[in-house]
């Protein structure tokens, strides 16, 4: 008989996982908590760098594991150490018994509420990058259908880099995310002026300076050095943004049809919770604490119990999805002992 | 404008004020600016509502202006504040009401610091003694004056004779809220409603039937900033930031103006005289008017039937006739320049393009 | 009008809803590549003029974005050519000095 993993989470690290347990020879169980795989990349329209259709690349993944056990809107009850394992107990009250587990719970979107001077959820026009891409994959949202666009904003850094908020952390994605939205509306709306308020453009991945370069050569995006500090809704619905300019020392406002928010990665507090269950350490960011995070990000130091994804951290696609493949390595060495 | 977006934020920021049983001491500056909104919050609190609120005679400044013009340490000011505190304990109450929004924020500034520095504590603990021998308590509860007001807002509403309504239209007066910086800036948690999008005002105003204007700077500073006005040299700063939120709130036509701080009123209201003499330009909905501007006990005043010369609006250099007008409040005019004891008050400078009653 | 010893002052924001970006959008029909320009400061570090004159390559490019008139900084140029040279982003920042120079001779004949 097949050897049990269970995996819980079943966004794009899940999903890679299953597969290449699949490929080994093990029988795979996603436990996820929602109705569909693919977790916020299914939700997302198309992805950088070469705007692949965010749907294709789940479809695709997903296709690919047939053979795995998929129990959709469930999630783990309780989770208890064995002799030699774990006991996996669902909300399905379905029970696993099993000697390695993946955890790949993802992060959780920084809830873009908690920005209080943004205004989202008090101002009808600041929306975030979420909303967007949701506006993109399906074309419908109030707040642009129909709209005259004659200025749209990008905030970068929305509860990332911000020890007020309680998150340090670079989300590593947003930059990119915001140049790719905003070449996205600008082809949607060419005669707009768009501008990308930033503090640094943290543009470190494959082709991503390209695309600043592109955002700023062929689509004439205005990049202004300087955190969004206050927005206010002005009598004709539009908004009232100010920043400093830092570039030029002084403090600049400009008027926006729309604003978004690049609401950044946070940890997911499924995660936390099922940390708690099998006494993982958290580590000093709020993320899982790998065993080494430099060479085993993928092993946690409980016997049996894998990493993978933007649980322990914020990651890009391509990196969560090579880490699901080294976790389902470091299993597999696991399990062969 | 999602209101219920905002509803969420105030209710994240409730504080407790308890109902009864405070401790108030006066602002240094608002008896001359709006002679009678302390006497009105005593009047309707103890006599309208039957609270217990107890004044004494021995307290003196917190010593916030001094502190924000940068002319004493800090631990003077502290100083200063733990001997009212030692009032307030020698006539056994726990609860501290403060006219002034700067004395608020001193206060809480304070009290904070002395939670996160115990041996400041200590050490002005020991100052007190040591100047006039006196021992003091930490008030339970501190509050501004407005929160008391806010908080028995529904009771005035009960109460009310007149509602912010204009009585030809039948629609709710459009109201802009202005909040003193110390109320909530320097700790938002302290405030109703925090300090991005404050309650405190607001709930008042919809409770006595007004409407909530919230315009771009709504937030913004009235621009006293204590030396920006005391240092004449200055002033320009000071005008500067009433004017900007001005020309941001002249797009929606308000009626009135209300405010919890002692010094916001005075210069949102007296700018604009100087807006009007200057620059020959006037706000609110009929030109030449400007925009009434008043204190919270004012509103609750009027709202509750008080004379308006009796609370002292004719020491205001907006004209408050048409705003009365609006609502429906009776007034003599011949009265208006009348002080207490029916003296003659003087009549204010016309200015050349504002009109005066 | 009453005199009372001090004046509005002036504000130093900058209002992108009333900037005049026509100067700029002008240049980037000589020199598009303008738009490449991530303030990086080098052009300014090695100019020639910079120390003595307060030209910087980078502020005039950061001014004529925000519609600020750069006239007067433009006379410390000595068009060596240093700013192009270094410049990561490959802008030709000495014919956009020259293009600027000629745009404000012009407009002083007209």
């Amino acid at each position: 008989m097949k050897e049990n993993v269970v995996i819980i989470g079943g966004g794009i690290a899940g999903i890679e996982a299953a597969k290449q347990l699949l490929l080994l020879g093990y029988s795979p169980i996603i436990v996820e908590k929602q109705d569909h795989l693919g977790g916020h990349v299914a939700e997302w329209h198309k992805l950088f760098p070469d705007m692949t259709p965010a749907k294709e690349i789940v479809d695709q993944m997903t296709s690919e594991i047939g053979g795995a056990n998929v129990f959709l809107e469930t999630t783990v009850s309780s989770l208890n150490r064995l002799s030699n394992g774990y006991s996996v107990v669902l909300s399905n009250g379905i029970a696993i018994v099993c000697r390695a587990i993946l955890i790949a719970t993802g992060f959780h979107l920084f809830d873009a509420e908690k920005k209080e001077e943004y205004g989202y959820g008090v101002y009808n026009q600041v929306i975030t990058n979420r909303d967007l891409e949701h506006w993109f994959n399906s074309g419908k949202d109030v707040r642009i259908d129909g709209r005259e666009m004659k200025k749209i904003g990008f905030v970068h850094c929305v509860g990332s880099r911000d020890l007020k908020a309680g998150n340090s952390q670079c989300s590593k994605v947003c930059c990119v995310t915001a140049i790719k939205q905003a070449i996205e509306m600008k082809e949607k709306f060419p005669d707009a002026e768009i501008y990308c308020f930033y503090m640094d453009l943290r543009l470190f991945g494959k082709k991503y300076e390209d695309f600043y370069i592109n955002a700023q050569k062929d689509y004439g995006i205005h990049f202004i050095r300087g955190r969004v500090s206050e927005v206010g809704e002005k009598i004709d619905g539009s908004l009232q943004v100010k920043a400093e300019d830092t570039l030029s020392g002084k403090p600049l406002k400009v008027t926006l049809d729309l604003l978004v928010l690049m609401a950044g990665m946070v940890c997911n507090p499924r995660t936390t919770e099922i940390a708690r269950m099998i006494h993982a350490d958290i580590d000093t960011d709020g993320f899982l604490r790998s065993r080494n995070n430099i060479y085993n990000i993928m092993e946690s130091d409980r016997p049996g119990i894998f990493l993978a994804g933007t649980c322990t951290g914020t990651k890009t696609v391509p990196e969560t999805v090579a880490e699901a493949r080294a976790a389902v390595l470091s299993i597999h060495n696991y399990l062969s002992r | 404008m999602i209101y219920e977006g905002k509803q969420k934020i105030w209710a994240d920021y409730q504080k407790e004020i308890p109902d009864d049983h405070w401790y108030f001491v006066r602002s240094c500056i608002r008896q001359n600016f709006f002679p009678a909104s302390e006497k009105y919050f005593t009047e309707i609190t103890k006599n309208v509502l039957g609270k217990d609120i107890y004044e004494s005679p021995h307290h003196t400044t917190c010593g916030g202006i001094a502190y924000h013009c940068d002319t004493i340490p800090q631990e003077t000011v502290m100083t200063i504040v733990a001997r009212q505190f030692a009032l307030m304990t020698e006539a056994g109450y726990e609860n501290y009401a403060a006219s002034c929004i700067t004395s608020f924020g001193n206060y809480i500034e304070t009290l904070e610091s002395w939670h996160e520095f115990p041996e400041l504590e200590a050490k002005i603990r020991d100052y007190l003694w040591k100047a006039c021998r006196k021992e003091f308590n930490k008030p339970k509860y501190v509050a501004h004056s407005s929160d008391l007001i806010y908080k028995f807002r529904n009771e005035i509403a009960s109460r009310a004779k007149f509602r912010l309504v204009n009585k030809e239209t039948g629609e709710p007066l459009r109201v802009v809220e202005h909040i003193g910086c110390h109320y909530n800036k320097m700790f938002p948690s302290k405030g109703v409603g925090g300090a991005e999008y404050p309650y405190v005002l607001c709930g008042m105003v919809e409770s006595w039937g007004g409407q909530i204007i919230d315009y771009p700077e709504r937030r913004h500073c009235c621009g006293y900033g204590f030396r920006q006005y005391h240092v004449q040299a200055n002033r320009g700063y000071s005008f500067s930031n009433t004017h900007k939120k001005f020309e941001s709130m002249e797009p929606y036509k308000p009626d009135m103006i209300i405010t919890n701080c002692p010094g916001c009123p005075y210069f949102l209201d007296r700018w604009q005289y100087v807006t009007a003499e200057t620059e020959g330009k006037t706000y609110g909905d009929k030109p030449g008017q400007g925009i009434p501007v008043f204190t919270y006990e004012e509103v609750a005043g009027l709202v509750l039937g008080y004379d308006p010369w009796d609370l002292g609006l004719q020491l205001h250099q907006v004209a408050v006739e048409p705003l009365l007008d609006k609502i429906g409040i009776p007034y003599d005019p011949a009265s208006k320049y009348l002080g207490v004891n029916k003296k003659d008050l003087g009549r204010p400078v016309l200015p050349e393009c504002m009109t005066c009653f | 009008m009453t005199d009372f010893g001090f004046t509005r002052a002036k504000s130093s924001t900058v209002n992108l809803d009333e900037v005049d970006t026509s100067l700029y959008r002008k240049m980037l029909q000589v020199e598009p590549d303008v738009k490449r320009c991530m303030e990086c400061g080098s052009c300014s570090a090695v100019c020639t003029a910079a120390p003595l004159s307060g030209m910087s390559v980078r502020k005039v490019i950061h001014a004529l974005e925000r519609g600020v008139d750069i006239a007067p900084m433009l006379s410390g140029c000595m068009l060596c050519g240093k700013c192009t040279m270094v410049c990561p982003r490959g802008i030709n920042t000495r014919h956009l000095i020259l293009s600027l120079e000629r745009y404000y001779k012009e407009e002083e004949k007209a």
